[in-house]
């Protein structure tokens, strides 16, 4: 038996220790946010967070995730109650056929958390990994700034909160 | 709101028509049918009954039925406001069913951009009929005449106050009833739905991780599987060791038939683990079956080829000084949706259902029943969004794999997802093309004689048959795919937008199609429309600098058509044509289309950079006009034409299936790079011309061809070398250059 | 740091004495031109030089991340601070656009600018002293006809005393062999032009033989194995630490492709490299391949075996994967370093590293063969494993993610550690610490 924290909850998942996150979040576990793409770390529609910082679940095994603290889109809001950067994505209709936006919005939240006003130029650069192929790229990023206006709007004290390594 | 009703009386007179429900006879029902059938608008032709479309309980609740499915191109949205507007209601009142084979009209496939044309119009004139049947029955039950009663939300309301909700009128059979040829479609002038850029339905959920994917299903009970497919088309199992892999932990089935094999387990990552150790325990007898990539153009044009003059003026073209001559080129290019292709198979009770995203869940039951050998009753499809597919994918192979491995587990629903790996490979492609054009000018600079041949395999390998299913190509007794034929036009397939919209003095097109297929081709969005207007648009550009015309002022001088000529000129204005200044490494270009000569007019206007040391290529901005008659959300046409603006860039920059002489060797993003953030333009422009009371013309796949073109044309323009082979990649830009 | 103190002022004394000498013979300005017209070259030497500045690779120290070809402003960090790759495009006022064929051939030489100040030696004018006559004029040819970009540059950050100048002069008299390539009359033409590619355009050297304190390459142990941004740039002599011993034919497909099938892909600081000799003409790049192998020589008897091993490894694992059994092979299975290192590659690297190589990148190089795991410093392993290797601007290649974020420097420990004891079986390093602080802190974002 492996312990995760997913979303600030812990659970136990009774899974080989080499088994990728991705596979455990969405079969274990009925976390169904993050998305098979490509398998290879190739794509991003597998992207969620750990300690902060956007991953690739699909080649990070939960051997390595315990005791560390995982982030799911369902950790960031429900169909209710969506978070800023899921709510900045409905407002912009940021989505075709939508696949990779759960991978984007992760991506999107890491960004913000550790740089509250992006430039466009850095938005592209760290969401160059992930991929999509209806074209939504445009509305993305303007979810992005959208999302980055909203969260200072809420908290305009906030400051990074990334660690310099 | 007042009403132009109708009672029911009036309405069934009006048409001439005698009662048809249940209680006659089947056969006098059907030839009533049959004789209005074909006066029927949209896909109410094929189905005729309203209660097909549309059903309200007694309790007011509406459901929708539609044969067309959502492929993220917003069309339950759109359906809904249909709907909506014509029965009054709320959007959020509407319940919309997408198709199911046991459940909803056969609209076929979701494809051509034709749902809002079929399933659209269908519902639209459904619900407009529903409308007046209620009214009808209101009138009838309240007394009062229809013109004191006006409908709103739902129910209907007298001048005196009484109301009468939706629920409490439909009573029995009250809307089995025919269709009429002609419906009372409220004054778009008063439109509150439609035309409005509504939120999609459908985006909150998946934001959300609701399991609206066919790929989030799980089912009690759901187990796992994964197919080891053969390594190459012309591969077949030599040998199988199976005994390591039944050991693995989870595994409860290894499935094998002929060349097909695959592993069954309780848990995804088991089912996963699995499958390699079961390809590594096969062994394959692969043959060279490819041709040499590099040639593979001239070997298009020496294959045996049916040739049909698809178009022809008065007087045939002639040729003499002052020609120009093109060949264009275009290679085999993927879907390469970003979700796999993925379906859950359960079989049992005489019935095998499977989920999937396919885009025809009628002609992909029929095909799944061939492949099984049961009747059609016996298998029923029903769909469920799968990522994005641009055409035909993985997505009915992956379903008859959920299906196969079913019946061998019964009881139990399967879940098959394709590897990455898998779907690169074997998926469909959008077939390689080669065209020419030939033109001269006359002595005003207007083209005089022009000549346009295209080479091209077919565009749709769809099922039916099952011999269009990769997984019954590999089954024991297998079985073969259908004879690839060619889409008549005015549709087309590798000929599609073939026939240029513009007048030219003497024309002739020629469509040489070629049956055979080394690599395995189907619908690609747009279909052959993404590589002919590249090719004329292309060809109109170097006709315009010969006759020294501005590449706009050119076009619409061969243009009569008033709505193509409002899209040029909107897209070139809003783009800022005439004002642009040329910069070193800049260019700019136009193109124009109206996608099959039928559907919506989309002209785009791009500015590219070109950095000459490396061949890079960008798109700096994108400017479209797009009409497409009535736009039911014009967001939703937007969301379209710039998604197919990024896309086809992506195409022209970057995309071509690899291959040796046996394998596919782009089998991943790394070796099929798309295009990514860093390389996206500044900015995409969509203007939508809306057009209220106008048919509605299809949008999804009007972009491909305009965007290559104009990004030809601008690439041209900016290093004055002109490149006639997609794609545009740094290493072909930059020898195209020179020093 | 004390005996590179007492360098430093024994250098400093010779410097001044010698810096009046160097001053009279090289140090003279020489006359600014107009910016020579483009129409005013051959076209053919032009595109001759395009080829020679694809072999030297010089778009890559002259191009900042996001800037304008041979504008310059690429950072070079060096033991001695930080160099910003000039402007080298024709521009009149930043780049070099006043420079006669006389003041480029002097500076590609003896590392002189026009003005006649010294060139610091980050500019291998100490390769490009061999190139020939024709060559000079074809990059020359080459350089003139490109865009003239205005681009400033900014300033060295060189701390006293190396942004001093004159220093150089002491520098080149201790260190600096001017002079064109003499072939060898006892090796064929063949490995001859190899050999003059490699030592002057290709300055192979310039990363991967080592330098002494002073900066300066070690020329007895030429193509020993270097460093470079923080890579170590492995020996291409006989002291190659390829579990596979190369041979032409392989090293060919490499520097062709960036790939060959029983060795690693090329990365960091190389994929430029290869990405700029896929279009050189095939023969050049035969040539240097030719050259290379000849330098490693035949393999010891020792290393033979060795290599067999390696590669009964790798076939051994891909031929059981994913039913891989490795408990015989343990070799300090008591190590709980080892143990976690061992868990974490058969999670993390084990589902693409043991599958064999095949079109996906998801089938990748089995370690055993890769030279990362056997080279005396843990510095490539680690920034691979980091930051992964992703095809530049993409480009069709080959795809792996890094695991900066996944992993926590306790687990990248570990893992390292693994890798090197179970893939490289060698001694474990001992650097492991200071290269994660060093990668994790040099981390592009």
């Amino acid at each position: 038996m492996i312990t995760l924290e997913v979303n600030g909850k812990t659970r136990e998942v009774d899974a080989d220790p080499a088994t990728p996150l991705l596979y455990v979040l969405r079969d274990h576990l009925q976390l169904n946010g993050a998305k098979f793409g490509c398998g290879l770390g190739q794509c991003g529609a597998c992207t969620v967070m750990v300690d902060g910082e956007a991953i690739l679940s699909c080649v990070v095994p939960i051997s390595v995730l315990q005791r560390r603290r995982i982030t799911t889109l369902e950790g960031l809001g429900t169909l209710g109650n969506p978070g800023p950067v899921q709510r900045a994505f409905i407002e912009e209709q940021a989505a075709q056929c939508g696949f990779c936006i759960p991978g984007m919005i992760m991506r999107a939240q890491a960004l913000l958390e550790k740089n509250p006003l992006p430039s466009q130029a850095e938005i592209r650069q760290f969401m160059s990994v992930n991929l999509c192929r209806c074209g939504t790229h445009m509305r993305v990023l303007r979810a992005v700034e959208r999302a980055a206006q909203a969260m200072k709007a809420a908290n305009p004290a906030r400051k990074s909160t990334s660690i310099g390594r | 709101m007042n009403e132009h009703s109708l009672s029911r009386r009036d309405f069934l007179a009006r048409s001439g028509a005698l009662v048809v429900s249940f209680s006659l006879s089947a056969r006098f029902a059907l030839a009533q049918e049959a004789a209005k059938a074909s006066a029927l608008p949209g896909n109410l032709k094929g189905t005729p009954m309203l209660d097909s479309w549309i059903r309200i309980d007694a309790n007011g609740n509406i459901t929708v039925f539609t044969g067309k499915v959502e492929l993220g191109q917003g069309i339950k949205t759109a359906l809904i406001q249909v709907a909506a507007e014509e029965l009054v209601v709320e959007p959020k009142r509407i319940n919309l069913v997408t198709a199911d084979t046991s459940v909803t009209p056969d609209e076929a496939y979701t494809a051509g951009s034709q749902s809002m044309q079929d399933s659209g119009t269908a519902i639209l004139n459904a619900a407009a009929q529903v409308r007046g049947i209620l009214l009808g029955l209101a009138s009838q039950h309240l007394g009062i005449p229809a013109e004191r009663l006006t409908v709103q939300n739902g129910a209907v309301r007298a001048d005196d106050g009484r109301t009468i909700t939706y629920g409490e009128l439909v009573t029995g059979q009250a809307l089995h009833v025919s269709a009429q040829p002609r419906s009372p479609l409220r004054d778009p002038a008063t439109r509150t739905v439609m035309g409005k850029s509504m939120q999609r339905v459908d985006i909150p959920l998946k934001l959300a991780g609701v399991p609206i994917y066919v790929q989030d299903l799980r089912l009690p009970g759901m187990v796992h599987a994964r197919v080891a497919r053969p390594p190459s088309y012309g591969a077949r199992l030599r040998t199988l060791d199976t005994r390591k892999v039944e050991t693995m932990p989870g595994v409860l089935k290894i499935v094998r038939d002929g060349s097909y094999i695959a592993v069954i387990a309780e848990r995804e990552y088991q089912a996963v683990v699995a499958v390699r150790a079961l390809a590594k325990s096969a062994s394959w007898d692969e043959r060279p079956v490819l041709p040499a990539q590099a040639d593979i153009y001239s070997y298009m044009q020496r294959q045996p080829a049916e040739e049909e003059v698809i178009f022809r003026s008065q007087t045939n073209p002639t040729f003499g000084a002052g020609t120009l001559e093109a060949t264009y080129r275009r290679p085999y290019q993927m879907h390469a949706a970003i979700g796999p292709s993925c379906a859950v198979g359960l079989a049992g009770d005489g019935i095998v259902t499977v989920w999937t995203h396919s885009q025809g869940v009628y002609p992909l039951r029929e095909a799944i029943a061939e492949m099984l050998r049961v009747s059609r009753e016996g298998v029923r499809c029903i769909h469920m969004e799968g990522s994005g597919c641009y055409g035909h994918n993985g997505a009915d192979d992956a379903a008859a794999d959920a299906a196969l491995i079913a019946v061998v587990l019964p009881g139990r629903p399967v879940r098959v997802h394709w590897m990455r790996e898998d779907e690169h490979a074997w998926e469909p492609y959008g077939p390689a093309m080669v065209s020419s054009a030939r033109g001269r000018l006359d002595d005003s600079g207007k083209v005089a004689d022009f000549q346009y041949d295209v080479w091209s395999n077919t565009h749709n390998m769809r099922p039916a048959p099952a011999g269009n299913l990769v997984p019954a190509w590999h089954l024991q007794t297998p079985f073969t795919p259908s004879p690839p034929k060619p889409i008549p036009q005015p549709a087309g397939g590798g000929d599609r937008n073939a026939i240029p919209l513009y007048k030219f003095s003497n024309t002739r097109v020629m469509h040489h199609f070629v049956p055979s297929m080394p690599l395995r081709v189907s619908a690609l969005r747009a279909l052959g429309a993404y590589m002919n207007v590249f090719s004329i648009e292309s060809f109109m550009d170097e006709l315009a600098k010969a006759a020294r015309v501005d590449p706009v002022e050119f076009r619409l001088r061969h243009l009569e058509d008033a709505r193509a000529r409002e899209a040029i000129i909107m897209a070139a204005e809003r783009f800022g044509w005439s004002r642009f200044k040329a910069q070193r490494g800049r260019g700019r270009g136009f193109a124009f289309a109206r996608y099959k000569n039928l559907a919506a007019y989309t002209a785009v206007a791009c500015e590219v950079e070109v950095e000459r040391e490396t061949g890079h290529v960008r798109v700096v901005r994108a400017v479209a006009a797009n009409d497409s008659g009535e736009a039911v959300n014009p967001d939703g046409i937007r969301n379209q034409i710039e998604g197919g603006i990024i896309q086809s860039i992506s195409w022209t920059l970057y995309e071509a299936v690899t291959f040796d002489n046996t394998r596919i060797t782009s089998v991943d993003w790394a070796s099929y790079p798309i295009l990514r953030f860093p390389n996206l333009p500044d900015s995409v422009e969509v203007h939508v011309i809306n057009r209220s009371g106008q048919p509605f013309l299809g949008t999804g796949e009007a972009a491909q061809g305009p965007t290559a073109a104009a990004l030809a044309n601008a690439l041209a323009d900016a290093t004055g070398v002109r490149i006639r082979e997609l794609p545009f990649t740094r290493n072909r830009v930059k020898a195209a250059i020179g020093v | 740091m004390t005996a590179t103190r007492v360098i430093l002022s024994a250098f400093i004394g010779l410097a001044l004495a010698t810096t009046l000498l160097a001053a009279c013979t090289t140090l003279i300005a020489l006359a600014p031109i107009e910016p020579p017209s483009k129409s005013s070259f051959d076209p053919a030497i032009v595109a001759k030089g395009a080829q020679l500045a694809a072999i030297g690779n010089c778009i890559d120290c002259h191009t900042a991340a996001g800037g304008k070809p041979y504008a310059g402003g690429q950072p070079l960090k060096t033991p001695f601070g930080t160099i910003y790759g000039t402007n080298i495009t024709p521009d009149p006022d930043t780049g070099i656009g006043q420079w006669s064929e006389a003041a480029f051939s002097r500076a590609m030489r003896e590392g002189v600018d026009r003005e006649g100040r010294h060139l610091y030696p980050a500019f291998p004018y100490d390769h490009y002293t061999k190139l020939t006559d024709e060559d000079i004029k074809g990059l020359y040819a080459f350089i003139m006809t490109r865009d003239p970009i205005r681009a400033e540059m900014p300033p060295n950050e060189l701390p006293f005393p190396f942004n001093n100048r004159s220093l150089i002069g002491a520098w080149k008299l201790l260190f600096f062999e001017r002079g064109a390539f003499r072939p060898d009359p006892a090796q064929s033409a063949e490995w001859n032009r190899g050999a003059y590619l490699v030592q002057s355009l290709g300055h192979c050297g310039a990363c991967h033989t080592p330098r002494n304190a002073l900066g300066a390459e070690q020329k007895r142990h030429y193509l020993a194995g270097g460093d470079a941004q923080g890579w170590h740039a492995p020996a291409l002599n006989a002291a190659s630490p390829a579990p596979v011993p190369w041979t032409a034919a392989q090293l060919y497909k490499y520097l062709r492709t960036g790939l060959d099938d029983l060795h690693a892909i090329a990365a960091g600081p190389m994929e430029p490299v290869v990405h700029n000799l896929a279009a050189v003409p095939e023969q050049d790049v035969r040539t240097i391949a030719t050259y290379l192998a000849a330098l490693m020589g035949q393999p010891t008897a020792d290393r033979q075996i060795k290599a067999e091993d390696a590669l009964a490894h790798a076939k051994r694992e891909q031929a059981a994967y994913p039913l891989i059994d490795r408990s015989e092979l343990q070799i300090a299975s008591g190590d709980r370093a080892f143990q976690n290192g061992a868990a974490i590659y058969a999670g993390s690297c084990s589902e693409c590293h043991d599958q064999g190589r095949q079109a996906s990148s998801g089938a990748a190089l089995h370690l055993a063969l890769g030279t990362a795991m056997t080279i005396t410093t843990s510095a490539n392993l680690i920034r691979i494993t980091l930051e992964g290797i992703v095809p530049p601007d993409n480009n069709p290649a080959r795809w792996m993610p890094g695991f900066a974020d996944a992993l926590t420097d306790e687990q990248v420990k570990d893992l390292v550690i693994y890798i090197r004891a179970y893939f490289g079986r060698e001694p474990p390093w001992r650097d492991v610490d200071e290269e994660l602080k060093k990668a994790r802190t040099g981390r592009k974002r």
